[in-house]
C-alpha cells in the first residue's frame, strides 16, 4: 500500500507539474533544440526491429507506439 | 483532501485552457494541390538469438533464430481543399526468419525451421490548421504461415495553438487467425480437414481467431526550450485462442500436452518519454514504462540514450535499456505442473526475468547527401546487444536510409 502511495504520488506531481507549467509558453523561433531530430517523442524508425524482437521475447509490449499485441504471434 | 481535490480541479482547468486559445492569423503560403512523394525509407535488421528454453520443446531446447527484415516506407503528401494537408504512409515488411525449434513441432525433428512473414499497410491522415487538429484512418495486413492479420485503426489529435501541447488518440482492432499445427504426436484425427467438398480435395488446417482491441493515448507538452515529454497509456483488450498450439508442455507425471491459456486478456501499459537538450551537444533521450496485465505479470522498463553531436551532423548515442518483469500466473517449468490443471504453458516470455540491452546509434545527416548521394538525405547505424536472466542472448544490427 505504501508503494501504491509512493507511485500515485509521483504520477501526481508529474502531472500538476506539467500542467501547472502549460501557462509558458516557448515561442516558435525559440524551438531550434525542441525540433531537433534527435528531440522526438517518439521511438527512432531504425529501432523498429528491436522493439519487435523485445515484444516477441518479453512478456510486456505497449506505450511505445509500437506493437501491444495484435498483429503477430507474440505476446 | 479537498486542497488536494482543488489543485487537481484547477490544474485540469488549465490545461483545458491551454487548448482554447483563439487562433493565430493563418499565413498564406502557396500550397501545390498535386501528390508529391515527400520522404522513402528504408529499413533493414538483422536479428541473431541463442537460447535454451524453447517453448516448442516444452522450455528446454535450442532457441537459435536469425532474422533479415526489410521495410520499405514511402511518404506522400498533397494539400486538399481549405489548404488541408493530406498525408498518405504506404508500407511494406518482409521478414525471413529460421528458426531451430521450429524442426522440433515434428517429434523427429523433420519440420521446416524457415519461414516469411509479408506485411503492407497504408495509412491516411488530414490536418485542420483552423482546428489545429489531425485524424487518420489506416489498414494492415500480416501474413505468414502459422498466422495471419487484418487491422484497422483511426488517429485523432489536437494541439494547443502555441503548438506546445498536444493530445492524440489512436483505436486499433486486429482480427487474427491462428492456424493450429499442432507437435506430431498431438495432432488429432480431425485437424487434417479434407476439402473435397469445395472442389479442392487437398487437406487444409483449420485456423482459430484472436481479437485485439487497443486504445492509446498520448498527451506531450514543451516545458521549455530544452526539455518536452509525453505520457502514454494504452488500453488493451485480447479475445480468442492466445497461445500457440505447436508450444509443448510436460506435465508432473512426464506426459505431453499443449499450452493453454485463457480466452480473454487485460493489458495495462503507461509510459513516460523525457527527451533533454544539454548545452549545445548533448541530448538525453529517457523512457520509462510501467504495465500490468490480467495475467498476473507486471513488469518496468527504463531506458536512456544520450546523443552527443560530434559535429552539427553527426551524432553518436549510445543507449542502455533495463527491464523486469515478474512471472505470469499460468507459467511453470517442464514437469512443473500436473495433468489436470486448467492454464499451464513452459514459455519463458511468461517466466520472471532481468534483460539489459546496451548499445550505440551512429546519425549522419550531411547537407549535400550521403556519400555525395543528393537524395539519400541520411544515414542511421544501430548495434545492440541483449541478454536476459534466462540465458536468452541476442544481438541487433539495423540501418535506416532516408531518401529525400
Amino acid at each position: 500500500m505504501h508503494k501504491r502511495n509512493i507511485w500515485a504520488g509521483m504520477l501526481t506531481a508529474i502531472v500538476l507539474s506539467l500542467l501547472i507549467s502549460s501557462c509558458k509558453t516557448v515561442k516558435e523561433y525559440q524551438k531550434n533544440k525542441i525540433n531537433d531530430a534527435e528531440m522526438e517523442l517518439s521511438a527512432r524508425k531504425v529501432e523498429k526491429g528491436e522493439n519487435s524482437f523485445q515484444t516477441y521475447s518479453e512478456g510486456a509490449s505497449g506505450a511505445n507506439g509500437g506493437k501491444v499485441g495484435g498483429g503477430c504471434g507474440c505476446n | 483532501m479537498r486542497k488536494i481535490f482543488l489543485t487537481v480541479v484547477g490544474s485540469f482547468l488549465l490545461f483545458l485552457n491551454s487548448f482554447s486559445q483563439s487562433a493565430a492569423d493563418s499565413t498564406s503560403e502557396y500550397h501545390s494541390p498535386d501528390l508529391k512523394l515527400e520522404e522513402a525509407n528504408l529499413v533493414t535488421n538483422y536479428y541473431s538469438q541463442t537460447g535454451n528454453h524453447s517453448a516448442i520443446t516444452g522450455g528446454i531446447g535450442t532457441q537459435q533464430v536469425n532474422d533479415f527484415s526489410n521495410i520499405v516506407e514511402l511518404r506522400y503528401i498533397r494539400w486538399g481543399m481549405m489548404d488541408r494537408k493530406i498525408t498518405m504512409d504506404f508500407d511494406l515488411g518482409i521478414d525471413h526468419h529460421t528458426a531451430a525449434s521450429s524442426a522440433y513441432v515434428s517429434k523427429s525433428g523433420a519440420s521446416k525451421t524457415g519461414g516469411t512473414r509479408v506485411y503492407p499497410s497504408a495509412n491516411w491522415q488530414i490536418e485542420n490548421n483552423e482546428k489545429r487538429t489531425t485524424f487518420g484512418l489506416g489498414a494492415a495486413l500480416s501474413f505468414e504461415y502459422t498466422y495471419h492479420s487484418y487491422s484497422l485503426n483511426a488517429i485523432y489529435s489536437k494541439h494547443s495553438i502555441d503548438k506546445n501541447t498536444e493530445f492524440s488518440a489512436r483505436a486499433n482492432v486486429f482480427m487474427d487467425a491462428v492456424k493450429m499445427i499442432y507437435p506430431s504426436e498431438l495432432r488429432p484425427v480431425t485437424s487434417a480437414v479434407t476439402s473435397a467438398s469445395s472442389g479442392g480435395g487437398s487437406p487444409t488446417i483449420p485456423s482459430k481467431l484472436r481479437s485485439t482491441f487497443a486504445t492509446s493515448f498520448t498527451f506531450s507538452h514543451v516545458i521549455n526550450k530544452n526539455m518536452q515529454v509525453a505520457l502514454i497509456g494504452d488500453v488493451v483488450a485480447q479475445g480468442g485462442y492466445l497461445g500457440l498450439p505447436f508450444h509443448r508442455v510436460y506435465y508432473s507425471n512426464k506426459s505431453v500436452g499443449i499450452e493453454k491459456l485463457p480466452d480473454s486478456r487485460f493489458k495495462l501499459p503507461v509510459g513516460v518519454r523525457f527527451n533533454y537538450f544539454a548545452g549545445d551537444k548533448v541530448i538525453f533521450r529517457t523512457y520509462y514504462r510501467y504495465y500490468v496485465d490480467s495475467w498476473g505479470i507486471s513488469a518496468h522498463t527504463a531506458s536512456i540514450e544520450a546523443a552527443v553531436k560530434i559535429t552539427p551532423f553527426l551524432s553518436v548515442s549510445p543507449f542502455y535499456r533495463y527491464y523486469t518483469q515478474t512471472t505470469s500466473d499460468y507459467f511453470a517449468p517442464k514437469y512443473g505442473k500436473p495433468v489436470g490443471v486448467t492454464y499451464f504453458t513452459s514459455n519463458y516470455d511468461y517466466s520472471a526475468f532481468d534483460a539489459n540491452y546496451e548499445g550505440i546509434n551512429l546519425r549522419y545527416v550531411p547537407l549535400n547527401g550521403v556519400f555525395g548521394i543528393k537524395n539519400l538525405s541520411m544515414i542511421e547505424l544501430r548495434y545492440g546487444h541483449y541478454g536476459q536472466t534466462t540465458g536468452l542472448v541476442a544481438n541487433n544490427i539495423s540501418l535506416n536510409l532516408r531518401f529525400k
